[in-house]
């Protein structure tokens, strides 16, 4: 590794003062917001549209039904869109690169399908057809070899102890066996990168084709019957279920201190190092508002919302809590890691990229693979949530919703332009319209498809006239 | 005379059945600019994609400081200490100034985190001793920088790291008066720090102010290697246009058999 030229002080020595006006060396409150107005008008509005969009459909749905904004509905609404959301985030990496996964949620479908026979027949090899579990294992093995061949370690390490769950018939139990479905995505993920990474066919095609095969796959994996995923406690309970009160407390405590101390350690780190930085007023404001959010939101969660007496539903929904430590996870790995900012690189000039030594077959192989587990995830969570690992799991709009969600919340499908929050924010989007929709049984459910498809062009368009006004700069 | 740095012999390279580089020999020395010069078409860029590791070679052999190198990745020349700055810039848009500038060698802790602020300031230092002032904001998107800019970014990336070798595709192409100033400047101070530097140009003007000697390529041949000072600028737009000048260049054998 070579040395830099600082390092070594082997630069010539300029005597003009040199400018960099805008580097200024610590942002205040008001910097902070000069600059988020100047990317406000230069067309990087950021998250707000998304947001406002929220705001926007949480007043129409208020006049819709004086239901929408009681504790009941709203402490739904996470149960409804997770798998959404987790879709979506695996999402975020294909589309980061440009290129677009439509499998991920059939290809998840298929992993859930594979966890919910192995529960209930207790066993892969008599649960599913002789030739499908031939062809489950084999696939397996294969992938491991590509995941080795295109250097992705990681990715051939996880596989491998799915195939370890599957062969020693540990995955009876339900949590290895939802274990191993995430593994089985990863070595979708892994072939699908490779068809397109390597064998150079287009991803819409691929994941085209695979999204119509997967239904097929679930329907024989099933053998035309059905798995009821409420006998499962902890299956039902990753969309069904609620962190007690103490430990809601415990992960918004742990989250927003852990933001608020992250921040601050940095720019105080910064300042010791004569870095530009945000100043600690501002660190402290953006933390501030933030906690503020989250202490009412724990306000409201740690009350009894259920309108039935004899049940007690209080705390943070799990679904949430997984939504947002997946979310944090990719954020930091996307913009902390020297991982994720060669993922921006590639996905923003693959020419560049590939000059700057970055392996970039294994950047997209990455990005599929990470698409397709998310995707697993999100088909075993979409199971839970319509309690049945159904013979259509992942089929119809879930996969068509996850994308609108990552391009509403901001994401290109252009690539390079995207984050995890996107996901995040898009599912709630997506996922408010039916619950806000649905609780007026006037209103029809066509409406639904019409006014979230309305919401999607809103938020194509919108980027559109942003990216336009960055580029007349 | 000092050891060259880079010692390119009897380099071929063939996209199927075009016959791109015939034995193409090439000496680059430390503190000399050599001015690699060529019609469109002649395998300048192609050349130093096959030093940058981009296009692998069919025969031949690149020795760098005395000792025999392969080059198959781009990851090869910047480890020997060779920094490129293409024509077609190679910056990823949607990234910072900082970011492109440390792109694939990043400072990084604890084996894959990122030091953003420590990349900052050296950018920043970086930027300062090329005395660039039209830039306001290392943390400033490549997306919204101008072609001025964006061709200075590509050289501070070139800069920053502490290089043996840089070799620039038309620095000057898409620059106003006062920055090809600035960067000519550059390219000869790059030199007498005694890096070896490769410029590729087509104006005659730069080669003849900024260069030692000049390598003039012709259909994939190198017409002929001559120091700058015994030579003018007919002569080497003669070595381009028709391969050869008076006694210098190829012979009237090979051109015919070009032709």
């Amino acid at each position: 590794m070579s040395k830099t030229n600082v390092e070594a002080g082997t630069l010539p020595q300029d005597d003009r003062p040199s400018e960099f006006s805008l580097d200024v060396e610590e942002r205040s409150i008001a910097d902070g917001v000069r600059s988020w107005v100047i990317n406000l008008r230069s067309g990087n509005p950021g998250a707000l549209p998304s947001v406002l969009g929220l705001v926007v459909l949480g007043l129409i749905f208020m006049q819709v039904s004086s239901q929408f904004l009681t504790k009941y509905n709203l402490g739904n609404i996470p149960g409804q869109g997770a798998y959404i959301a987790v879709t979506a985030l695996g999402l975020v990496f294909v589309l980061l690169l440009g290129e677009i996964d439509l499998s991920a949620a059939t290809a998840g479908g298929t992993c859930a399908v594979v966890a919910a026979v192995a529960v209930s027949a207790g066993n892969l090899h008599t649960g599913l057809p002789t030739f499908m579990y031939w062809c489950l294992l084999g696939g397996m093995l294969i992938c491991i070899g590509l995941a080795a061949w295109l250097r992705t370690y990681t990715a051939a390490v996880v596989i491998a102890v799915g195939l370890v769950l599957v062969v020693t018939n540990l995955t009876q139990h339900l949590i290895l066996a939802l274990i191993a479905a995430v593994c089985i995505g990863t070595a979708i993920g892994v072939f699908n990168g490779y068809l397109v990474a390597k064998v150079g066919i287009p991803s819409f095609v691929v994941t085209l084709a695979l999204f119509l095969a997967w239904q097929g796959v679930e329907q024989f994996g099933l053998k035309g019957q059905p798995v009821n995923t409420t006998r499962y406690d902890l299956w039902h309970n990753l969309t069904y279920g609620n962190l007690s009160v103490l430990w809601s407390w415990i992960f918004i405590v742990v989250v927003v201190g852990g933001y608020a101390a992250y921040t601050l350690w940095a720019s105080l780190s910064a300042k010791r190092a004569g870095l530009a930085r945000d100043g600690v007023d501002l660190v402290l404001a953006r933390a501030g508002i933030i906690a503020l959010v989250a202490v009412v939101v724990g306000l409201f969660a740690s009350v009894n919302r259920n309108t039935n007496i004899y049940r007690v539903i209080e705390g943070v929904p799990v679904p949430a809590v997984i939504a947002i430590v997946l979310m944090i996870g990719c954020t930091i790995a996307l913009t902390k890691t020297t991982w994720g900012r060669h993922l921006y690189a590639t996905g923003g000039n693959i020419e560049a990229a590939r000059r700057a030594g970055i392996d970039v077959v294994r950047m997209k192989v990455n990005a599929f693979t990470l698409c397709s587990a998310f995707g697993a995830l999100g088909g075993i969570m979409l199971a839970s949530s319509q309690s049945s690992a159904s013979l259509d799991l992942g089929a119809g709009n879930a996969l068509l919703f996850s994308v609108a969600a990552a391009v509403i919340g901001g994401t290109s499908l252009f690539g390079g332009r995207g984050k995890p929050r996107d996901a995040i924010i898009g599912a709630l989007v997506i996922t408010i319209i039916p619950n806000g929709l649905g609780l007026r049984a006037s209103i029809g459910p066509q409406w639904q498809q019409v006014i979230t498809g309305i919401v999607l062009l809103l938020a194509a368009a919108i980027d559109a006239v942003s990216r336009k006004r960055a580029a007349r700069r | 005379m000092p050891e060259p740095l880079l010692e390119i012999s009897k380099l071929n390279k063939s996209f199927g059945p075009v016959h791109v580089l015939h034995d193409v020999d090439l000496n680059i020395y430390p503190g000399e600019v050599t001015a690699l010069v060529g019609d469109n078409g002649a395998g300048k860029s192609t050349l130093v994609k096959c030093i940058a590791g981009i296009n692998g070679i069919d025969s031949g052999t690149v020795k760098f400081e005395g000792r025999e190198v392969t080059l198959n990745d781009p990851r090869d020349a910047t480890a020997l200490g060779i920094e490129f700055v293409y024509q077609d810039l190679a910056l990823a848009d949607n990234l910072d100034i900082t970011q492109n500038m440390f792109l694939g060698r990043e400072i990084k802790r604890g084996g894959t985190f990122l030091v953003d602020g420590e990349m900052e300031r050296q950018a920043r230092e970086t930027l300062k001793s090329l005395s660039v002032r039209t830039v306001s904001s290392v943390r400033q998107l490549v997306a919204s920088l101008s072609g001025g800019q964006r061709q200075t970014v590509a050289i501070a990336k070139a800069v920053l790291w502490n290089s043996k070798i840089v070799v620039l595709d038309e620095p000057t192409a898409a620059l106003g008066v006062a920055q090809t100033r600035q960067v000519l400047d550059l390219v000869r101070r790059l030199a007498d720090q005694g890096r070896g530097v490769v410029l590729i140009s087509h104006n005659m003007n730069d080669v003849m102010e900024v260069a030692d000697r000049v390598a003039a390529l012709y259909l994939g041949r190198v017409a002929a290697e001559v120091h700058t000072k015994d030579t003018t600028t007919t002569q080497i737009v003669e070595l381009i246009t028709a391969g050869r000048s008076g006694d210098l260049g190829l012979a009237h054998a090979t051109t015919n058999e070009i032709l």
